[in-house]
Order: C-alpha cells, then sequence, then structure tokens
C-alpha cells in the first residue's frame, strides 16, 4: 500500500536564501500586531479586567435590544449585551463599579432575579479588581519564566547561539499571538494565557527537532557551508515538521468546532500558534542560526549525547 | 534497541495493567462502581465545578476590622491602667495603625513603662500550643514623653492565622448546612478562604450565607432621647449608639453601647412559627451563662424595649412583657420561611470573626457543564478519529502501531488521572485532546527517522533500531520543553487552568512511554515473526 506523503521524501528547498522574505514578514506583521495593541489594546476579558459576566439562554432566538432596555431598566449600570455560539445565547457583561465588588454582586444578583423566569443562567462571573490585578501579574511572571526556562534548558543541551535563537522564535509567536487577539479584538482571558503557555511549549518543541538535527549535521559534515547545512537540515525534518503540525491541527480544529463556546478562544489561540510555531521553525530560528554564528567543532561533544 | 527483556515485558504488561485497572472504574455504572472489593481502585475522575456546575468564591477576611478592634481594646486597657496608677496623659488616640498618648508629667514617664510593659503580653503562637518569645505589642517611646504602641508583626500574623482558621471553621458549619456533597473550603495565601461548592442549584443562597457576619447583639433601647433627633441633629450620647433596621425607609434606634447579652451565649436556633400569626420566625437557646444573664436584663426592664441587632442592624425591638427566665427565646421580625431558615443556620453556625468581602465568584450552572462535557466529549473522539486516520494512512503498518499506542495512551491518561483523584475540568478535556494530536509526534519522529534510514540504503533491521535510537534524544528534548511550560502553568495558574497543565504533563509523559516504548515493542515482535530480511512498510 502506498502511504500517504504530505511533503516528498526528499525536497531541498532554499529556505535559507528567502530568509529576509520571511524576516519581512515577520517584521511587518509583528508592527501591525504592536500599533494595534498600542492603539486599541486588548479585549481583555473579565479574569484580567475585572467586573461581571452572565450567560444566559432561553429556548428561542433572544431579542437582544429588548433585553437590553429591559436590563437598563434595572438601574445597574452600563450594560452589554452580546449572542454567544448561537442566537438563543447571550452574554451579558456590566463593567460594574470597579472598586466595588460587593456593589458587581448585588448587581448580578438583582438582573437574576429580574431574568430567572424567562432564561436560563448558564453561568455568572464576577472577577474583584485585586483579583484581575493579581492575574495580570501572574499570567506576565510565567510566560517570562516559561521562556527564561526553555532559554537556560536550550542553552544547557545546546549553545547559546541556539538557545538564543530558539528564545527569539518563541517571543516572536507569543508576540504573535497577543497581537492577533489585539488585531481582531478577541477576548484575551486567563485560557488564553494557557494556551500562549502551551504554545511556548509546542514551538519549542518544534523548534528543538530542527535544531537537534542542526546539531547532527554540524558533526556530520564538518566542512558544509553553514547555510547549505541549515538548509539540509530543515528540509530533512521537513516531512516530520508537517506531519506532527497536521495531527495537532486536526486535533484542534475538532476542539474549535465541536469543542462549545467555552473553550473556542483557546483552541483559536491554539490553532494560530501551531501555525505561527511550526513557520518560526522553519522561517525564524534556523536562519537566526546563521546570524548568530555557530560553533563548528563538536567533535568534543560527541560522546557526550550520541 | 529492538531487544526487550523479560523484565522489561513484564514491566510494561504491568504498566498498562495499571492503566486498565484504575480507569475501569470511569466507564462502571455507579453501582457497579461501589460494589468492586475493596482491594480494587474504585476512585473516579473528578468533574470540576466548570463541568459537574456549581459555585466557586475567593473570600477575603478582612484581618483589619480585627486590628482596629484590638486597638481599641488596648485603648481602653492603658485608660484603666493609667488612671488606677494615677498617672496623667493627654492626647490617648487612635492615630493610623498604632495608639498615640503623652505622659503630662515627665517624671512620671518611668512608672509609666512599666505599666506598658505589664500590659505587653506575649504572642501565644497557636501552632506551638505555648508561649512565644515575641512580644505582642511594640512600645515607641517618642520625644516629650510621647508614646506609641502598635501590634508587633508576629503579633498580627499569628492573630490573622487565628482569625482564618475560625473563619474556615464557621464557614464549613455554614456551608454544611446546606447539604450539598463535598464542599472544598480552604485558606489560600494570607488572609484569603476559597470556598467551593458542587452541583448547587441556588448559589444567591450561598452568598447569601457567606457574606453576612452574623453576630448578633441584644441591647437595651436608649429610651432618654429621641432615636429620629439623634438622627437628624447627629449628635450621639456617648453610652449610646444610633442604628438602622434593615428596612425601606430605614428607622432609626438608639441604643444602649453595652451589650445586654451577645449572640455568642447562643447554643441553638431554629426556625419556627409564631404560634398566634403563624408567621415565621426564629427560635433560639442560650447557655447557662446566657440564659441567667437575660432572666435578670429582663425582670428589671420589664416594660421597656430592648433591640436585637444582627450585623449592625436593627431585626426587632420588641418591648420587654415579662422577665424571661426559660433561656431560650424567639425573634421575629417579618422574616420569609427561607430568611427565618437562613439566619437560624447563621446562628446555629456563629458569627464570622471579621467581615469578609468576595473578591471573585464564578459559577456554572449544571445545564452548561453538562453541555461542556458532552462537547469536550465529542471533539475528543472527532479529533482522536482524525489523527487515527491520518496515521493509517501515512505510515500503513506502523501507524497502526502508533493507533494501538495512542489508544492505550488515552487509557494511561485516564488510568493515572484516576489514581491521583485529579479533577476533569474543560480545559483539562482540551489538555486531552491536544495531547492526542501532539502524541504521536514521537512515533512521528522515529518513523521518518526510518524512512531516512531505509532511504540511505540501510537494512531494515538496522534502519528500525537506528531510527529509535536516533530520535530518542530529540524526543526527550523536545518534551521536557513542554513539560518545563506545563509545570509553570500548574504553578502559576489557577483553578481550571490548572487542570490543563495536569492533563498536559500527564499526556507528556504517557505519550514518550507508549510512542517510545510500546510502539518500539509492537515493531520487534513483528519484525521478529517476520524473519530478518523483511520489507518495512512504513
Amino acid at each position: 500500500m502506498k502511504s500517504l506523503r504530505l511533503v516528498p521524501s526528499k525536497t531541498s528547498v532554499n529556505f535559507i536564501k528567502r530568509r529576509y522574505i520571511s524576516f519581512c514578514l515577520s517584521l511587518i506583521f509583528l508592527s501591525v500586531g504592536a500599533f494595534s495593541l498600542a492603539t486599541q489594546g486588548l479585549n481583555l476579558g473579565i479574569d484580567f479586567k475585572g467586573g461581571t459576566l452572565i450567560e444566559a439562554s432561553q429556548e428561542e432566538p433572544v431579542d437582544i435590544s429588548a433585553l437590553r432596555n429591559r436590563l437598563n431598566e434595572l438601574g445597574v449600570g452600563d450594560v452589554q449585551i452580546q449572542s454567544f455560539g448561537n442566537e438563543n445565547d447571550v452574554l451579558i457583561r456590566l463593567a460594574g463599579d470597579s472598586e466595588n465588588a460587593a456593589e458587581n454582586l448585588k448587581a448580578v444578583e438583582t438582573i437574576r432575579a429580574d431574568l430567572e423566569s424567562s432564561f436560563e443562567i448558564r453561568r455568572v462571573e464576577v472577577v474583584g479588581p485585586q483579583i484581575s490585578g493579581e492575574l495580570i501579574s501572574a499570567g506576565i511572571l510565567a510566560v517570562t519564566l516559561a521562556i527564561a526556562a526553555m532559554l537556560i534548558y536550550i542553552w544547557f543541551r545546546f549553545e547559546w547561539q541556539f538557545s538564543l535563537g530558539s528564545v527569539i522564535a518563541l517571543t516572536h509567536d507569543v508576540a504573535a499571538t497577543i497581537g492577533i487577539f489585539s488585531l481582531l479584538q478577541l477576548e484575551f482571558n486567563t485560557s488564553i494565557l494557557a494556551a500562549i503557555l502551551t504554545i511556548v511549549g509546542y514551538s519549542m518543541n518544534d523548534t528543538v527537532v530542527v535544531y537537534d538535527r542542526v546539531r547532527e549535521n554540524l558533526r556530520k559534515y564538518k566542512k558544509m557551508d553553514l547555510s547549505e547545512l541549515l538548509d539540509l537540515s530543515i528540509n530533512e525534518t521537513l516531512s516530520r515538521t508537517t506531519v506532527t503540525s497536521v495531527t495537532t491541527l486536526l486535533a484542534l480544529f475538532a476542539l474549535f468546532f465541536l469543542g462549545g463556546e467555552v473553550i473556542h478562544g483557546f483552541a483559536f489561540a491554539m490553532l494560530w500558534g501551531v501555525f505561527v510555531g511550526t513557520y518560526s521553525s522553519i522561517f525564524i530560528a534556523a536562519p537566526l542560526l546563521l546570524i548568530l554564528g555557530v560553533k563548528r567543532d563538536w567533535s568534543g561533544n560527541i560522546k557526550q549525547s550520541d | 534497541m529492538l531487544h526487550f527483556s523479560k523484565y522489561k515485558i513484564t514491566g510494561i504488561a504491568l504498566a498498562i495493567f495499571l492503566g486498565l485497572l484504575f480507569s475501569v472504574p470511569n466507564f462502571l455504572s455507579e453501582d457497579a462502581r461501589l460494589s468492586l472489593p475493596a482491594f480494587l481502585p474504585s476512585g473516579k475522575l473528578n468533574l470540576g465545578l466548570d463541568l459537574q456546575g456549581g459555585s466557586h468564591l475567593l473570600l477575603e477576611v478582612d484581618t483589619g476590622s480585627i486590628t482596629r478592634e484590638r486597638l481599641e481594646t488596648l485603648i481602653s486597657d492603658i485608660r484603666i491602667e493609667l488612671r488606677a496608677k494615677s498617672i496623667g496623659y493627654t492626647g490617648l488616640s487612635l492615630v493610623k495603625n498604632a495608639v498615640e498618648l503623652t505622659i503630662r508629667d515627665e517624671s512620671q514617664i518611668d512608672e509609666a513603662i512599666v505599666v506598658f510593659d505589664d500590659l505587653n503580653q506575649p504572642v501565644v503562637n497557636s501552632l506551638l500550643g505555648g508561649v512565644g518569645g515575641n512580644a505582642e505589642l511594640t512600645i515607641e517611646a517618642l520625644d516629650d514623653g510621647k508614646f506609641r504602641f502598635g501590634f508587633s508583626e508576629q503579633a498580627i500574623i499569628a492573630r490573622n492565622t487565628k482569625t482564618v482558621q475560625q473563619s474556615i471553621e464557621i464557614i464549613r458549619r455554614r456551608v454544611d448546612e446546606l447539604g450539598t456533597t463535598e464542599p472544598v473550603i480552604q485558606r489560600q495565601g494570607n488572609t484569603r478562604i476559597l470556598v467551593q461548592v458542587p452541583g448547587l442549584n441556588d448559589p444567591e443562597r450561598l452568598k447569601a450565607l457567606l457574606g453576612q457576619t452574623a453576630k448578633l447583639n441584644f441591647h437595651l433601647v436608649d429610651q432618654n432621647r429621641s432615636a429620629y433627633e439623634a438622627a437628624n441633629s447627629g449628635r450621639v450620647p456617648a453610652g449610646s449608639l444610633l442604628v438602622y433596621t434593615d428596612t425601606d425607609p430605614a428607622t432609626p434606634y438608639l441604643i444602649q453601647r453595652r451589650v445586654m447579652v451577645s449572640g455568642e451565649r447562643l447554643v441553638d436556633a431554629s426556625m419556627g412559627f409564631d404560634p398566634t400569626t403563624g408567621s415565621p420566625e426564629v427560635d433560639f437557646r442560650f447557655d447557662s451563662i446566657g440564659g441567667k444573664k437575660f432572666g435578670e436584663v429582663t425582670k428589671t426592664n420589664i416594660g421597656r424595649p430592648f433591640a436585637i441587632i444582627l450585623d449592625n442592624k436593627v431585626i426587632s425591638a420588641p418591648v420587654i412583657q415579662s422577665a424571661i427566665l426559660g433561656g431560650s427565646g424567639r425573634i421575629t421580625g417579618g422574616f420569609s420561611v427561607q430568611e427565618a431558615n437562613d439566619l437560624a443556620i447563621l446562628l446555629r453556625a456563629g458569627a464570622l470573626p471579621a467581615p469578609m468581602s468576595i473578591l471573585e465568584e464564578r459559577t456554572v450552572g449544571p445545564g452548561l457543564g453538562a453541555d461542556s462535557v458532552a462537547a469536550g466529549r465529542l471533539a475528543l473522539i472527532i479529533g482522536f478519529v482524525a489523527v487515527i486516520v491520518f496515521m493509517a494512512l501515512s505510515y500503513n503498518l506502523f501507524g497502526l502501531f502508533a493507533n494501538a499506542a495512542l489508544i492505550i495512551n488515552m487509557i494511561l491518561i485516564m488510568g493515572v488521572l484516576s489514581a491521583l483523584q485529579a479533577t476533569l475540568t474543560l480545559p483539562g478535556i482540551a489538555g486531552i485532546v491536544l495531547t492526542v494530536g501532539m502524541a504521536v509526534d514521537a512515533n512521528v519522529l522515529i518513523f521518518e527517522r526510518i524512512r531516512e534510514e531505509i532511504a540511505a540504503g540501510q537494512p531494515a533491521l538496522v534502519a528500525v533500531d537506528k531510527g529509535y535510537s536516533r530520535a530518542l534524544g530529540t524526543i526527550l528534548d523536545a518534551n521536557v520543553t513542554t513539560l518545563l511550560a506545563a509545570i509553570i502553568l500548574f504553578q502559576l495558574g489557577s483553578g481550571p487552568i490548572r487542570g490543563f497543565a495536569v492533563t498536559l504533563a500527564i499526556g507528556i509523559v504517557t505519550s514518550v512511554f507508549t510512542a517510545f516504548v510500546l510502539t518500539r515493542f509492537f515493531v520487534a515482535r513483528w519484525i521478529r515473526s517476520r524473519g530478518r530480511s523483511v520489507e518495512l512498510p512504513i
């Protein structure tokens, strides 16, 4: 039986020669992302912003403007309503009084009492300003720590050029993910943060596979030109890179389309992250080694890890 | 790489057997699960609040109020002691979180210091049960006979710890009254308490029960002056307090500052009905000291009203008709059945030592939880099938080996999660789905390597052997990085996110085992059955 091959068994694409194209592309995207972040910022979820969120549903499509009028009459402050997943489901957001958690809780009670007769209250989240502040700093700390841990691990297992190259690629992926969330104004909450940390792990995983082959080839072909050697390494691992990306994307697409509204943002972030992570391993991390330069004499290390 | 010793084979079989054993209870009906013999594991995956529905509340104990209360007590202690020793002072008052005063006569300063030192008790360390070496107060002598008193760091920590522990105890009693299964009540950080109550149909009631301090006191009403007049002029006599009812409009009451009987003396409270009007009321009973005190006060104050004060609000202010000597009484205040019931619960459980505020609430209804389980399950099945089909198409027979490993991988993940009694959350399910996609990576690495070796003209056996041994380093490096990310996520994440980190980490470990050890075992067996000059279907 002939097996399915997404990538021919022997490729010789010249990735390195085209590195300026990918560098430019990334630079443009990251700049656009940074501009968006600076101008419109992130659409922070209540985890990070504080406030109140109520998910309610009923058997028939919800008349949002009627519901808005009804809730405005309750005098609970500024009410935002949007449909969630389907027409029967709505998300109600209250900016609320950010200083006073008790007021927010009272508003929830009022809304719940009013809606309970005609709606099923599916979810209520109230996050005080103190907690959201802590979640932001914990999130920044987690991502920084994760990247630092990768930096140290790769340094330890490879050389500093590899460590720096992979971390630049990682930071690129994290920045690109935050950028797309700002650009599309998708809600950024703690599950997106979890996705970013997973992307950090996944992207590193991908980069390590390419770097591992680079290291192996550095030992094998002591005289080969570095850019040629990098191209060879990327091409040799190309089939694996695509197959793994495809299986991961298959699982993630299932999650994105079938996993329900609550997990939608997470699945989107992961899909994007796997895409960007794969791209950066090939087009950013590997070419970076050419710029950073690598140690060519690995003879002392052969016994240690082979 | 292709040789497996008997011990190794036994080890592999044992790991799979244990995985099966621990995951089986998840597939049994509740009856069958509970009737399993004791030596078999019967633990099941716990569903997180986001999957089974329930309330998650993060509360903060206002320890500052305890400190303020203690400072007030300190002021009155100092006043009493200095008066007893006839030491003159001025400006005894609360300044920020400290008490300040000035000794009038410099010659009495030494005498005053002795008094202050006597007031300064060592900190009682609740953990060691004994008396610690640290003093409770910090006493600073400033210029011109001025002194400043504050609480020492140790004293504040010890008191906060005690306050939070007492609060947890009270909360537990209140939540237990709701009759839900397995609530989680635990301390978080220094002054916070996490309450998780699964499967609750009325989260507002939980909040109402936890949001109240439930400090009940009985005071005599001050009849020397009109409460309305005091409320309008803002002038309240020294020995009195101005309090209001919780009604709209609120009625002011002027009550004696001195507590007639404190709610701490209550031993029991229950909901009942007023025999004449039939409206709900709360019946309570005092302990012997409280009952005696209540009897004495009511005996001497017949015809006067007294006020029942709950958390600084007047519930009711009945007139004492006759001496109440039996040590029991009742509170009527136009309650609904639910309100009377809840007040009885609060009184039975006791008052919180300090007020609490709700910092965070996350409530998921049972409908959403069930939907999430269904959606998560569907995504898992479809993702799983897609990956399996893709692997079979890509690597033929070897793809099937990888698929068998993937199925066992799922069993192992479930087994480990059940054995750890871990909580499965929606992000946790996402972690498993993601693992399905990423788990085959190790096999992909190996198979691609084998293909390369074959393309380089190696004989089948050598190609397989080299494929496995050369891919190992890569597999380990690649997975350690993801594992590092998962560990950091676990350390810093909260609730559902932690569930994700746990499944991701477990998935990584089981993936490496199933992909590297198990498929290698399958491949080795297969090659052996085929002889050495086999053509690899990869």
